[in-house]
């Protein structure tokens, strides 16, 4: 059931009415029960695998949950009695049966992950070892059903698993309502990877219908699908012609390949992250925004902050920051504080447990070598620019420009050339064709290309480009206006009339100008494939 | 509050007008070089029943002239037909029809038995938007629309057209609100030449066998003319292409005798009409012209009068009035057809030159 489909819509708005129509202590289960008629839309197998996550995770967090509570009432019913040594056996104790319930936890279902995602990337890559071998052998290939939004859902309960362990709060009782965690519906196919404090109380509570906040909610979703429809669905036409022919789009239009990419990605994952967010808003759930203007950043690592922000603070909450501080690690960082210095020993562990996020990231976008390739650069970059961080501070010592308009304008463009850049990774999904691209672009780039008529064969008329223009300009506009405050806020303050007026425009334009229907190819939202 | 109520009486009336009048501004047309969209819909101008109902595709609404069946005999007909009229489409036409009326003969003309699935969606989009809404329509639609098509499509054609914004033409303005005649009686008239020449072999087929559904749907066209007193005669009409195959005939012959119908293969009957297929085509044997039209309502009036006994109407005075103004249109467009076709060449609506 894609987002952008009739069926979706109608069912979600039959949703929105049922939901106020129950008793609000029923909202819950009915959530429960959109979320698994959206899953089965998808078809029944894939609702085996939800299932096992949720209910393997429910298990073993309680058990571990319970082991917490019986540590503190033991060493509460036994604390004059036992002495520090004492204390420590049993916590340790109670530490590795918990350890061992979160290994079992996690094997489990990064197994499954593994299994049904990364079989067959293993297996190619076997395969090109094995005719590098000269062997003529072969390892057939797994037909493998990958279930909807398994990694975001993975990610959700091993967060939640996790917290559990650390204690962070205590395991949920009701095996409905952590189904619920798991399977709310608007989150399933794109994220945000929400984590289970932020989402219980606004979850599980009663909700009254209100309102200025059900109009917000709808405002926003429609502003998602202006995003999607209007923007990124049609500039996937122009995408797909430019990556397609390689050969014919080469120089220049690989400059626009890339744009068009960066503003079709942005408009696609942002416009699915505001239909989400508007859903639950309308439902009276507030979920955590997973975007804050990304493109406006000053630099890559201000960008990840900013860009799909729930699944950075999970990748730097649940591994980099296990990682850094795990033993290993403190044993290299001795060993290089020895052998290399202080300067490189107190930065490895860093550097190292950077990159094993930024590997983990790039192979959770997808099981290729492109993917992988993608997340290291990433990586790469933010340490080159942390370790040129003396030379900038020496440039602006003898240049004053920071903080004036024109350098903070450098600042974003070199940004979004340089995320964008490297979404030719994702754009090509072929390693060396996208380096040879890159290489094309910077090597015969003539802008005179532009206007040998190629522009116009990409399958985008001038009636497109003006669109896209317009929509570009409406979404950058929106942006600006949205660093002084929500833009809803402010237009709710104008009269009746103003807020009607936009909103119904907005609702035209999207109505009319969306490409979507016969003669259109329906496109899946990008992030749904991850 | 009164305020409040008055605003949102406004806002739905905006609501409404404005997606009411993008539907119509966005919708086509069909005033220019393709009229056959906007066949179906002619029909609900009608003030009078008819004696014969034809069902089917371009092989009824090209080649039979309701015009000359009325000049030649009295008797009073209408085209039913659009282009790659599906079986099933023209099942939902007819029960749609006798809502209307009850005519005493039905034509269906079986080519579209060899498509036994949805075909393709600008087509069904021809027949099915010009039907009024009911459930023969609903029926139709679901029975016709292809994987890509979506019922609500139907319903809001906002949501099919909508991509038409940059494609405007000055027609679109110009028939907003009202549409110009294009058929008599569901008749395309053509009056231009084109010679039948060579076509290509017809292609070998795995099976000849027609589908279940289309024989459902055939069954549903037997059994519905038998319920309401109404003679069918199924026809196959003289285009020579698309093929007809031997193995096609046979099977609708045998159909025919099965269900005491009568089943008229005009392509064996060319020398007894007078068709001559070097002047009576104007696209080389696929349709007729009006001269090859009017040959055949000649003969096939003759046989509705004579073996089916289907009364003149000529004397009766409402009737003759009404058919009358239809004369008269026909013969309008005729002359006005002839008199491009000497000045320019080409008719000019038909004619891509003019675009």
């Amino acid at each position: 059931m894609l987002f952008t489909s009739y069926t979706f819509i109608g069912f979600v708005f039959l949703l929105f009415a049922l939901y106020y129509t129950v008793p609000a202590r029923w909202q819950w289960r009915l959530l429960l029960a959109a979320g698994y008629v959206f899953y089965l839309a998808s078809g029944w197998k894939n609702c085996v695998f939800i299932l096992v996550t949720t209910v393997s995770t429910y298990v073993l967090a309680r058990r571990i949950g319970a082991y917490h509570m019986q540590q503190e009432s033991y060493l509460k019913e036994h604390k004059k009695e036992m002495s520090r040594e004492q204390r420590k056996d049993y916590k340790a104790g109670i530490k590795r049966r918990q350890r061992r319930l979160l290994l079992a936890g996690l094997l489990l279902n990064f197994g499954i992950l593994a299994v049904l995602k990364y079989t067959n990337f293993a297996i190619h890559n076997v395969n090109l070892l094995l005719s590098a071998a000269g062997s003529a052998r072969q390892v057939p290939t797994a037909d493998l059903l990958l279930p909807l939004g398994i990694s975001f859902y993975t990610f959700i309960t091993m967060g939640y698993l996790i917290d559990v362990y650390r204690a962070k709060y205590p395991a949920e009782q009701s095996l409905g309502k952590l189904a619920l965690f798991v399977s709310f519906f608007p989150q399933l196919v794109q994220g945000p990877i929400n984590r289970f404090d932020d989402m219980k109380e606004t979850l599980f509570s009663p909700h009254k219908p209100d309102r200025q906040e059900i109009a917000f909610g709808l405002e926003r979703m429609l502003w998602g699908y202006f995003k999607k429809l209007v923007i990124a669905d049609r500039m996937l036409t122009g995408v797909t012609a430019i990556v397609g022919d390689p050969q014919t789009y080469g120089g220049i239009y690989v400059f626009v390949g890339m744009m068009f990419y960066a503003l079709q990605l942005y408009a696609d994952f942002t416009g699915g992250i505001d239909i989400t967010i508007g859903i639950a808003q309308v439902l009276g759930i507030r979920v955590k925004e997973n975007f804050l203007r990304p493109y406006f950043s000053k630099n890559i690592a201000e960008y990840w902050r900013r860009w799909h922000i729930s699944l950075g603070s999970w990748f730097t909450e649940y591994i980099f920051y296990p990682v850094s501080v795990c033993q290993p690690m403190l044993n290299l960082s001795r060993f290089s504080r020895k052998h290399l210095g202080d300067y490189v020993g107190k930065r490895m562990p860093v550097y190292m447990a950077s990159l094993a996020v930024w590997f983990t990231t790039g192979i959770w976008h997808g099981a290729s070598w492109n993917f992988v390739v993608w997340g290291l650069l990433n990586g790469l970059i933010i340490i080159l620019s942390q370790e040129c961080e003396p030379l900038y501070a020496r440039f602006h010592r003898r240049f004053h420009v920071d903080g004036t308009f024109g350098y903070r304008l450098f600042q974003v463009v070199r940004t979004v050339l340089l995320m964008s850049s490297l979404r030719m990774l994702d754009c090509y999904r072929d390693v060396p064709l996208t380096f040879r691209m890159f290489g094309d672009m910077l090597l015969h780039s003539r802008p005179s290309q532009l206007f040998d008529g190629r522009l116009m064969s990409l399958g985008l008329t001038a009636a497109d480009y003006g669109v896209l223009t317009a929509g570009t300009v409406v979404l950058v506009g929106a942006s600006l206006l949205g660093r002084k405050g929500s833009v809803r806020e402010m237009l709710s303050r104008k009269p009746a009339a103003v807020r009607w007026a936009a909103v119904y425009g907005l609702f035209l334009c999207t109505l009319v100008l969306g490409a979507y229907g016969v003669g259109y190819d329906s496109s899946q939202f990008i992030y749904n494939q991850f | 509050m009164r305020r409040k109520r008055m605003m949102a009486a406004v806002m739905a009336a905006i609501v409404v007008g404005s997606l009411a009048f993008l539907t119509r501004l966005l919708e086509p047309k069909y005033m220019g070089r393709i009229v056959e969209g906007a066949l179906i819909a002619e029909y609900y101008q009608e003030t009078t029943d008819h004696d014969v109902i034809f069902i089917g595709d371009c092989e009824v609404y090209e080649n039979f002239s309701p015009i000359t069946l009325w000049e030649e005999y009295g008797i009073t007909s209408y085209i039913r037909g659009s282009a790659q009229q599906l079986i099933w489409q023209s099942y939902y036409l007819l029960e749609e029809t006798l809502q209307y009326e009850t005519p005493e003969v039905v034509v269906f003309n079986v080519l579209s038995m060899q498509y036994n699935e949805p075909q393709r969606e600008s087509y069904n989009r021809m027949t099915l938007d010009g039907m009024r809404w009911s459930m023969s329509k609903v029926r139709d639609v679901l029975a016709s629309m292809t994987e890509e098509e979506n019922f609500l499509d139907y319903v809001f054609p906002l949501l099919r057209y909508h991509s038409r914004w940059s494609e405007l033409t000055a027609d679109d303005w110009t028939y907003l609100f009202h549409k110009d005649k294009v058929s008599h009686n569901g008749y395309y008239m053509r009056v231009d030449e084109k010679p039948a020449g060579t076509f290509p072999k017809p292609k070998k087929l795995g099976n000849y066998q027609f589908g279940d559904t289309a024989y459902a749907y055939l069954d549903k066209i037997t059994g519905l003319c038998r319920e309401n007193g109404i003679q069918l005669i199924l026809i196959k009409a003289p285009s020579l292409y698309p093929a007809w195959y031997e193995e096609w005939d046979q099977q609708m012959e045998e159909y025919a005798r099965d269900n005491q119908v009568p089943y008229i293969n005009f392509l064996d009957l060319q020398e007894e009409v007078g068709l001559d297929f070097a002047t009576d085509t104007y696209d080389g044997g696929l349709h007729l012209n009006l001269s090859g039209a009017e040959k055949l309502s000649r003969y096939f009036g003759k046989i509705l009068q004579q073996e089916y006994g289907l009364e003149d109407h000529r004397q009766e005075a409402d009737l003759a009035a009404v058919w009358q103004e239809k004369t008269e249109f026909y013969h309008q467009m005729q002359a006005q057809q002839e008199q491009e076709l000497q000045e320019y060449g080409y008719i000019r609506k038909f004619s891509e030159e003019e675009e």
